[in-house]
Formats: C-alpha cells, structure tokens, sequence
C-alpha cells in the first residue's frame, strides 16, 4: 500500500465485540483496509465473515450493546475518528461519508415520501428552506436516472420497484456529495438485469465525482468488473488484500484461491466446479491458530499454533498466510 | 385516499346488518316468548305482554319483523320498556355523563398510556421499564371489577379523597375515579403497546438509515422511529374508546354514575330486558362506528395501507 | 443457547455465522428450556395446579378449616369477620366464607376452560380452513368475524344472555366463546396463509399429501403455538368476563356459588364487610393473574422476539 496517495478513509486493526450472555463474539479481529479517493475497493468474503460490521463500525450504526469496538482505529484523512465527539461524527457521516443498503425497501421510512426522505438531507445539514429542499431533491433523482422525477417525488417507498428504491438510497447517500460511499451488499436483493443498472449507475456516479467506494458484496464477477482494489475476509480479519489484477491471476491466500477456482467460467465444460470444503468456523469458538485451517490445503501443523499476520508478499499485495509464497507459486 | 374511505363505509355495512342480526335472531327469534324470557323471574300482565307484542311486532312473520326491527333502529327506535317508555328517550336523557365519563378515561389513557410506554421504550430494562411492566401485568391481571371496588374502599370509604358514588360534586371530582378505573386496562395495554412498538422499530433498517444520514438522536426518534411506532398505539385508542363505552356498564353501575351504562346495569337489576338489548345495542353502533373511524385514520396514517 | 435476545440482536447486526449452532428444530427445546428456569412460569403453573385441584376437590380443600360447608349458615353469623375456624370470616346469611369462596373456584374455571377450548378448536378448525384453502370458505369465515368483532366482548354477552332466562355453566360458557372465537381465528387464519406457500408444505403437497393431511401435518403443528398463548391468555379474560356478567346479573344467579355472586352481594356492604368483598376479589385475581403470567412466559417461550 506504499504508492498509493494518502488514503481518504482507513480502518487499522479494528477489534468489535459482540457480547453474549455467557461469552463474547469476536466479529472483527483485528481488521485493516484503506480506500483513497475515486477508487473503488471491494470487500468480498462469506456471509458472517465481518464484512458489514466493519462498515457499520465506520457509520457508528453497531447495535451498541452488544457490540462494541474494542481496539483499533478507524482514520478519515489521518485522524481518528473514534476519538471524535458524537455531534462530529455525526456531521462526518451526513457530509463526507454515506452508506447504501441491501435491503432499500425497509431502509426507507415507510411512512414518509421519497422526496421527504431525500429533502431532510439538504434542510437538516443545510437548513435549507422546504421548497429549495424539494427542488434539490427532484434534482438528485433525475440525478440517479428516476424517470418521471418531478411527479413521483411525492410517492411513498412502497410505489416503487426494488430497483428504483435503491436508486432513491443512492440519492439520499449522494445528496451532499460525500467523499466516501460504503455499498453493502447493494445489488443483493435484486434482479440480475437491475443489479448490472444499479452497478453501472455506482460506477458512472463515482466517476463523475472522484469518490471513494467501499463495495461489500460476495459477487466475484461483480468485483472484477468495478473494483480497484480487492480485501478478502474471512472469520473477522483481512485475509488478503490486493489490486483486482493481481488478485485473479495470482491469489497468495489458500482461501482466496478456493473463491476463485469456484467461479464458473465459459467453456470449461464438464468438470466439476471445486467448491470450498467445510463451512465457515462460528465465531463464538474460532479453531486455534490460523482460522483457515481446518478448510485449508496447505495446514501444517504451525497453523494450528499461530495465527499468521498480514504481511506484504510483494509489492502492494498482502496475505495472511504462513505459506502465501508456496500458495502464489502453486497456481 | 376518498376511494379508501368509501370503500371502509361499504365494508362496514354487513358488519351492522350481521350484528344487529345476530342480535335480532338471538333475542326475537329463538322459540319461546321473547317479552317472557326479556322479563325473566318478572310477572308481566297479559295487556302489558300484548302491548309489547305490538310493539315489537312479534305477531307478524320473521322475515317482515326483522325488516320493521331494522327500519326502528334505522330512526332512532331501540324498543319500549315494559312501561311503555321509548329506551331512546331514557338514551337522550342519559347520553351525556356517559360521554364525559368515556371522553376523562379516554384522555387519561392517551396522555398516561403514551407517556409511560414512552419512558419504558427508550430506557429498555432500567427500572422505569420494569416498573411499567409489573404495573400493566397487575392491572391487566386484576379484573376491572376487583380495581373498582379496591379503588372505592381505599381512595372512597378509607382515605375520603374521592366521593364513592354518585355525580353531586360534578365533573372532574365526582368522574375522575370511574374514569381512571374505566381506563386502567387500555392504558395499560396502550403502555405495552407503546413500548413494544418503540423498542421494535428502534431496530428497524429505516432508523438505521435514518442514523446514517447524520440525524442528531432527537431526530432519529422524533421523526423516523415515534411516528411509526404511533401508528398502531393511535389506531388502538380510537379502537379503546369503543371498548371504554362498554366497560361503562361496570364502572357506572358500580359508581353510580346515571349515564348509559348505569341504565344497562339497572335495567338487568330491574328485569327490564327490552331496555337493556335497546342500550346495548345502541353500544355495539358506537362501537362499530369507532371501528370504521380506526380503518380511515390507518389509512391517514400509514401510506401502505391506503395505497393498498 | 439460552441466550436468544443476545443472538437475535447479533442476528441483526449481520453476524449469521453464530446462530449456526441454533436450528430451528430445536425451538421447542429451547422454550421448555427457558421456561423452566422462569419464575413467572413456575409461579403460575404451581398456582394453576392449586386451583385445578380446588375446583376438582372443593369439599376436601373447604373442610380444612371448621365445617367446610357451604351451604350450613347461621342468621346469627351474619357478616362476622375472620376468626377461628373461619378464616374468611361469615357472608350476609351467616355462611362459611371460606367455604363459599373455595367452592365458587369451580364455576369460575369451568368455564374460562370450556370456553377458551371450545373457541379453540374453532379458532384451529375454521382459521385453518380459511387461510389454507382461502376463497370462498376465507370469505365467509371472514366475513362472519367482521360481524362478531362488532360486539365489545361484555356488551354481547349482556345482550345474549339477557335473552336466555336459565343460564347455566354451559349457556355461560357458549355466549362466551361465542365472542372469543374471532381472536383466534384471525391469529390461526395468517399463520396458514403464510404457511401455505412454505416450502415444506409445498414439498408435502408436490409428494401427493392430502389437503387435510398437510393440514394436520404440516400446517397445524407450525401455527399452533401462538393461538395456545392466545388461549392461554384468553382463560384469564374468560374467567374475568364470567365475573363481571355474573355481577352484573346476567350470569350465573342464585343459589348457585360464585364469585361473581359473592362480590355482588357484598358490594352493597362496602362499609361494614369490606371482608366479604375481599376474599372473593383475592381469589378471583389471583386466578385471573396466574393465566396471564402462564400466557406470558409461554409468549417469551416461543416468541422471544416479543418481549
């Protein structure tokens, strides 16, 4: 990560906690990635693996308790915001930093238009008037391609299709042009033809305003259209992390290497597709060591003793593998 | 939004003419004498029975005595009692302590019940939230009937700080007991609602968002999560005071206080059986009527439901 | 795994991964599980069963304390206080009020349990019917518990009952159940409306089952428990509503015991026998309670969500 410009938003060790009656859940153990500004960092792994946790430490939406942010910084611009005030983070998170959703239907308030939920942006952060707030947010529909914007402004989140009520989410998270845009899971609940409008859209959006966007999902040919940058988690941590290129042809992760051999391709026919074995390790007892290794193809036994660091394994890529040089070697 | 309201009013039309059936049927239209079995242990003289016969137009068939009882109630006519008295003309007479009583327990229910799921909703598990719950579980628990009397013993005969019956010392003094007692049960349940409602929707995706956008807490819970979570508790008491008119026939008979209720309660003393099919019945219109009331604020309320 | 709200909330928070080791088949483990250690439910229960048992056997619980029987009265006795040999102290006509209160149980909770299961296996049978197989039959079950939703649940037992002049423990019970039918219905009817589109009853009906064997089967069994919190709850409004008609004087009439009765006589006497009002309305409440505590710690049991 030596080249790349300062980074605009960066989490460095990151430690969240879920709290349970009888034992503690580590979600996030430790969790380091960084995103500059107009490129597009994708965050993929298996459900439960800390993806979205790791964004909602950044937006301060954890269900506080029972999580809770034990160790780690999370850096805008070099400072860190967990040592804020809550009224900055608050003004951070509605003018710097914006956050889109999986689900856009229940993350509208149903009982409010669109135009409403869109307008509260420019009249609570700008103390714009009600009618300019209306204009602006008639202006960010149009901006998110809504056809027919100025009539449906007036509509309740329900009128619309799934694919229109995300673009309205958009609308809302890019309302004050923030510097950082987290999509989690954005596409997730939609059809595959409106998924490919919603992606394009994301990327047409970042170009035109030089953002940052941190994409969570677990779509790998999503990823290797969009993504800049690619961190692969797994049990809470970052496995690996790596330019999109270098992650595909040469991926120095075991568990990386097993999400890729897992794509389909074209015209490889009639072999079976390897998938992964085992399932992911629950959380509320991680396997000792290297959390990778009852699934793993290289375990030796060091892997069962110590959990092995992200560490460069060589320019701008790095694993977290004892044997990411054998694992990059191999493919 | 008008084609949703109509639309209501159409559907509450078979819900009147099935229960006033149902009402019709059960009481004029099971074999026997309905003037005999109205008065109970009562001895009524023949000219009287034939009078109320009359009146009643049991001597034609059923169908035509079931349009006649429908054309009565559709001017106003809830029967005769066995002195001949129109029950609409006692219902004039009474309506109006009824409807102060029913509108101090509604207020009390709507101001308290609010407040008190509010406190417990925002603090989950402190100990207002405990107290809230233990409190709405007693009240729910003891009938209306046992917290009448334990309020009229202590507050009335033990302690004197309320008058036990009768409406001498006018409103607020003489009513404020009975409309507390009225009010107790929905209060309770507008408390748990309340609280239910905030507790669920603090959590919901929208609030969630709603953080997201930077909303200072203030706004969070003003705006995106008490309106939604109102919406149930708002619909419930315009529901409860249909409920709280019903329970007037305790609260009043016990009290003492001569509105409609009390005359339902009397009337069952006196054998009166006309009047008290007549009052209630008029209870159960009321009561339908809120019901219609409650769909069209839904509607107001929640944009899902109108839009259906 | 005796920890759902912890779980829930980390569901909700995006952590899947640790409710891997919670599988749904093991819900009702887990609620007979949570119930056992709740004190609210093993208050309840212990308090149910004593009751049961005085309603089964009123003469041996009565004859604990001097005669035991109710119906043995002394004019001269007329209102006393508690004192030796009777707790409860002597009614108006100088009966054992201990006698009288413990017998009164059993009306009481006669029918708070006839009409509570009557207008369960109607609420099963009819909402099943509706939600499973919907068009005609879901209109007319619905539209017939639009017209019993019209009444306030006392004012229709008052109108109803004001026509039947000899009302027993059955008549009573009927015109109750009569009106707590819908409840349930509504309740029964949505859970096999959703449950009708389940996979595994899908799958049931894809491998050739029966309606009424995927009904009985499958959709029953899925639906059932929230009507037996309703109804559970529902035994303690039951015994309330019993009550108040039979105070009122549309429910059960003399010489019958109740506590109904007994309150309504001692109402009069406020002033001088607070005593005779005041063992009736203990038990009556304490019955009352017990089904709505049992309710509720059966609704935290298998709906944890709902707390």
């Amino acid at each position: 990560m030596s080249l790349q410009p300062a980074p605009l938003l960066a989490l460095d060790d990151l430690v969240v906690e879920f709290r349970g009656r009888r034992h503690n859940v580590a979600a996030l153990n430790g969790v380091s990635y960084s995103v500059a500004a107009g490129e597009t960092l994708a965050i993929v792994g298996e459900s439960g693996c800390g993806k979205s946790v790791s964004a909602q430490a950044v937006m301060g939406i954890l269900d506080i308790p029972p999580a809770r942010i034990v160790a780690g910084q999370i850096r805008y611009r070099g400072t860190d915001i967990l040592a804020w005030p809550e009224r900055r983070r608050r003004t951070l998170r509605a003018t710097k930093i914006a956050m889109i959703f999986q689900d856009a239907l229940s993350s509208l308030n149903p009982v409010y238009t669109v135009g409403e939920q869109i307008a509260e942006m420019f009249r609570v952060h700008r103390g714009e008037s009600h009618s300019a707030a209306r204009r602006k947010a008639i202006e960010m529909m149009e901006r998110v391609r809504i056809p027919d914007a100025r009539r449906r402004v007036g509509d309740y989140p329900h009128q619309f299709s799934g694919g229109m009520r995300q673009r309205i989410m958009i609308a809302i998270a890019l309302s004050l042009e923030p510097e950082v845009l987290i999509a989690d899971e954005p596409t997730t609940a939609l059809d595959v033809t409106v998924q490919a409008q919603i992606m394009a859209l994301l990327h047409e959006l970042k170009e035109e305003s030089q953002l940052a966007l941190i994409l969570i999902t677990h779509d790998l040919g999503v990823v290797a259209e969009v993504a800049d940058r690619v961190a692969v988690m797994y049990a809470g941590q970052v496995v690996e992390d790596a330019p999109v290129r270098t992650l595909f042809s040469s991926p120095a992760h075991p568990y990386t290497q097993g999400l890729m051999a897992s794509i389909p391709r074209l015209g490889q026919r009639g072999s079976r597709l390897p998938a992964l074995r085992g399932a992911p390790p629950t959380l509320s007892a991680p396997p000792t060591g290297c959390p990778f290794h009852p699934r793993c193809a290289y375990g030796r036994p060091v892997c069962l003793d110590r959990l092995p660091p992200l560490r460069p394994v060589e320019e701008d890529h790095s694993s977290a593998c004892h044997f990411a040089e054998e694992v990059m070697a191999r493919d | 939004m008008s084609r949703y309201v109509l639309r209501r009013i159409l559907q509450t039309i078979p819900v009147v003419l099935g229960t006033t059936f149902v009402i019709f049927a059960m009481v004029f239209a099971l074999p026997g004498d309905p003037i005999r079995a109205l008065a109970g242990d009562k001895f009524l003289a023949p000219s009287v029975i034939a009078q109320l016969h009359k009146e009643y137009h049991l001597d034609d068939s059923l169908p035509i005595q079931y349009a006649k009882y429908m054309s009565g109630l559709a001017h106003g006519d809830f029967g005769r009692d066995f002195n001949g008295d129109a029950v609409s003309a006692l219902i004039r007479e009474r309506w109006p302590v009824t409807v102060k009583l029913g509108l101090t327990a509604w207020v009390l229910e709507t101001v308290f019940g609010i407040l008190l799921g509010l406190l417990a909703g925002l603090r989950r598990g402190g100990v207002v939230d405990r107290g809230v719950l233990l409190l709405t579980t007693v009240v729910i628990s003891v009938p209306a009937l046992v917290l009448a009397f334990l309020a009229q013993f202590v507050l009335g005969v033990k302690l004197g700080i309320f008058p036990i019956a009768g409406v001498a010392d006018g409103w607020p003094v003489s009513y404020l007991l009975p409309a507390v007692i009225l009010a107790a049960l929905d209060l309770a349940f507008i408390a748990r609602l309340t609280r239910t409602n905030l507790i669920e929707n603090r959590r919901a995706d929208f609030v969630r968002t709603a953080i997201a956008k930077g909303l200072g807490p203030w706004r969070v819970v003003g705006k995106h999560t008490l309106r939604n979570s109102l919406i149930p508790v708002v619909t419930y008491l315009a529901l409860s005071f249909g409920y709280l008119m019903s329970g007037t026939v305790i609260v009043e008979g016990i009290f003492n206080l001569p509105g409609l209720g009390n005359l339902v309660f009397q009337a069952i003393q006196r054998q009166e059986g006309p009047v008290v099919v007549g009052v209630s019945t008029l209870l159960v219109l009321v009561f339908i009527l809120t019901n219609l009331v409650v769909d069209v604020l839904y509607g107001v309320l929640d944009p899902r439901i109108r839009y259906d | 795994m005796t920890e759902p709200v912890a779980v829930d909330q980390a569901m909700a928070a995006g952590q899947p991964a640790v409710l891997a080791e919670i599988s749904e088949g093991n819900l009702r483990r887990d609620a007979w599980l949570l119930l056992r250690g709740k004190p609210e439910f093993l208050i309840s229960a212990t308090l149910i069963l004593v009751l049961l048992f005085i309603a089964a056997f009123p003469g041996l619980v009565a004859s604990l304390f001097g005669h035991g029987d109710p119906r043995v009265c002394d004019l001269a006795s007329s209102g006393l206080g508690p004192r030796a040999g009777h707790p409860f102290g002597f009614d108006l006509q100088g009966c054992d009020l201990y006698a009288n209160v413990i017998y009164g149980a059993r009306p009481s909770i006669s029918i708070g349990l006839l009409a509570t299961s009557t207008s369960f296996v109607v609420s099963a049978v009819l909402g099943i019917l509706a939600g499973y197989h919907g068009g005609f039959v879901d209109a007319a079950v619905s539209r017939l518990m639009d017209v019993f939703f019209g009444f306030p649940f006392i004012l229709g037992g008052i109108i109803i009952l004001t026509a039947f002049p000899h009302r027993t423990v059955w008549t009573i019970a009927f015109v109750l159940a009569l009106f707590s039918w819908p409840t349930g219905t509504r309740l029964m009817r949505s859970s096999a409306l959703a449950l009708r589109d389940a996979d595994y009853v899908l799958a049931a009906r894809a491998l050739g089952a029966s309606s009424p064997r995927v009904m009985i089967r499958h959709v029953f069994p899925n639906a059932v428990a929230p009507l037996l919190v309703l109804s559970t709850l529902a035994v303690g409004g039951i015994i309330a509503a019993e009550a108040s008609l039979t105070f009122l004087g549309v429910g059960l009439r003399l010489p019958a015991i109740s506590w109904g009765l007994q309150l309504s006589v001692a109402q009069g006497y406020l002033r001088q026998y607070p005593h005779m009002l005041f063992f009736p309305a203990l038990f009556l409440s304490l019955t009352v309670l017990a089904f709505i505590l049992l309710g509720d710690a059966l609704r935290d049991a298998f709906d944890p969500k709902l707390r």
